[in-house]
């Protein structure tokens, strides 16, 4: 048998064998292997799309938590500005008031004092009038026991109403 | 799955062994047979162990020749169908029915048909099982074993991780679709074209690495035999052609040139259409020449040693064996990247030519 003059009976076997091997390959064999390989690569992307996809929400969702709390902290801050604003305010206000009152207090305090003075004084007035008329009168009464003494301040008494 | 795979190997081999490896014992030699033991002929020990056969030859001690029996399928216009096995004719060495293999002048190697007086009439059509076509049935059987059960452990072992032989495999699969049917025949169409680039790919590569192997029933040079790889690219240029689209048909019977290439000598057109033939021709030697190759030169480094034997002693061909077998081995393990190769630039090529034919713009 030469080598480079192909022989028709090995032509033919092959021919029916591979023919043969060719539609039972594909048909067994290239079908299933080539679809489970298809397959295995369409569920590792789905799964790999579905993880990114999970992770971009897991993110998604921290941002927003983030958010949600840097609001309440903001909010916090707000009302606990307002708190002291408030608190500020009554404050001052309760001073105010308070200084006003005192101030009211004082016055009438300064009033009452002034009044009581006054009254005080006037009393004392009245009692030193009363004791120096009568002082004056003891003192009167003994310088005129004697009628020398008497006339002696008639006579006064007159020259002072003559020189008025 | 290898489990199945060895049994199946087992059982092939046990079949073998069953339907009789002859052993004969040619004691009355006659006197040519006994000069043929001392002189050693290289040429025709390297040719007779490339070239395909009647029966599977397996060793030789002295003068007894063990081989496997292969079927003789033979059909003539005088005998008719004639069945039976290469036994019959004891090595080549006996006239069977009429028939008898020639072993020289200009028929040397193929079975003639014979008159009653022992004169050659002619050659009946011979459709033999011989070795090489044993060697199909053999690497086939491995085929089917291997990418059956590949296919069942894809089926059972659906969206789950690839174990044992579908680990082993799966990526050489994914390599031709990837990285062969995509890039050369493009995304939409390559589908199509998978099943025969794969059964292509690994039918040569198992029949490549199978003939390597120098023990029965492997060691069939297959893929070295001019008729397989014509069958092979056959298959390659049919399914081109089939599968050529119009713009594929211009190019070839009307393609843009300027038209007196195209008239009144249709030059271009002859050129295209040599082209067509000169694919598929190629395809064919270059995997037959190459596998053809590797089996010779690991023959020749073997008998080198039997060369040296008889011309200088048996001191000098213990010697060369050292040397003649390191070189072997070499060679074996180039062949084994060879296979490779071979496999895959047939397949390349094939791809190539479908995705040329397939394409729709330049």
């Amino acid at each position: 048998m030469g080598f480079v003059t192909p022989d028709y009976g090995t032509i033919f076997w092959m021919l029916i064998i591979f023919g043969i091997v060719l539609i039972i390959l594909k048909k067994f064999a290239w079908g299933p292997i080539l679809k489970a390989l298809k397959d295995r690569e369409k569920s590792i992307s789905d799964a790999l799309g579905s993880a990114e996809k999970a992770r971009k929400e897991v993110a998604g969702l921290k941002a927003s938590n983030d958010q949600i709390i840097a609001e309440a902290r903001k909010e916090k801050d707000i009302i606990l500005k307002e708190a002291r604003d408030i608190k500020d305010k009554i404050v001052a206000e309760a001073k105010i008031q308070a200084n006003a009152e005192a101030q009211k207090s004082i016055e009438y305090a300064k009033q009452q004092i002034e009044s009581e003075k006054a009254a005080a004084i006037n009393d004392i007035k009245k009692q030193v009038a009363e004791l120096s008329v009568m002082i004056a009168e003891k003192v009167i009464k003994k310088q005129l026991e004697n009628p020398k003494d008497q006339e002696k301040l008639v006579q006064d008494l007159l020259t002072d109403l003559k020189l008025k | 799955m290898t489990q199945t795979i060895r049994y199946f190997l087992f059982i092939l081999f046990a079949f073998f062994l069953n339907t009789g490896i002859t052993v004969a014992s040619e004691a009355d030699s006659t006197s040519n047979e006994s000069g043929h033991n001392t002189k050693f002929e290289a040429g025709k020990f390297v040719i007779e162990h490339v070239s395909d056969a009647y029966e599977w030859h397996i060793a030789t001690f002295g003068e007894t020749h063990i081989s496997v029996p292969l079927p003789i399928i033979l059909y003539s216009s005088n005998h008719g169908w004639n069945f039976f096995m290469s036994s019959r004719f004891h090595h080549g060495h006996e006239a069977y029915q009429n028939f008898r293999i020639q072993h020289d002048g200009e028929h040397e190697g193929k079975i003639v048909e014979l008159d009653e007086k022992g004169e050659i009439i002619g050659l009946p059509i011979g459709l033999s099982i011989t070795k090489t076509v044993a060697g199909i049935f053999v690497s086939v059987i491995v085929l089917l074993a291997i990418f059956l059960s590949i296919a069942k452990s894809a089926k059972q072992r659906a969206n789950m991780a690839p174990k044992g032989l579908q680990n082993l495999f799966e990526p050489i699969i994914l390599f031709i679709r990837d990285e062969v049917a995509k890039p050369a025949i493009g995304e939409k169409k390559f589908e199509k074209f998978m099943p025969f680039l794969l059964t292509a790919f690994f039918f040569i590569l198992i029949n490549n690495l199978l003939g390597l192997i120098p023990v029965f029933p492997f060691g069939s040079n297959v893929t070295g035999n001019i008729a397989v790889t014509l069958v092979l690219a056959l298959f390659t240029f049919f399914i081109t052609s089939i599968n050529g689209n119009k713009h594929y048909w211009k190019e070839i019977y009307n393609p843009d040139v300027p038209w007196w290439l195209k008239f009144p000598i249709p030059l271009m057109p002859i050129v295209e259409l040599s082209g067509v033939i000169t694919k598929p021709f190629v395809l064919m030697v270059r995997l037959f020449a190459n596998m053809l190759a590797g089996h010779m030169i690991v023959t020749v480094f073997v008998s080198l040693i039997f060369i040296f034997n008889s011309l200088m002693g048996a001191e000098a061909g213990l010697g060369v064996s050292v040397v003649s077998i390191a070189f072997s081995v070499f060679i074996v393990l180039l062949d084994v990247l060879v296979s490779f190769i071979q496999a895959y630039v047939f397949t390349l090529l094939s791809a190539l030519y479908f995705g040329m034919a397939t394409s729709e713009h330049h």
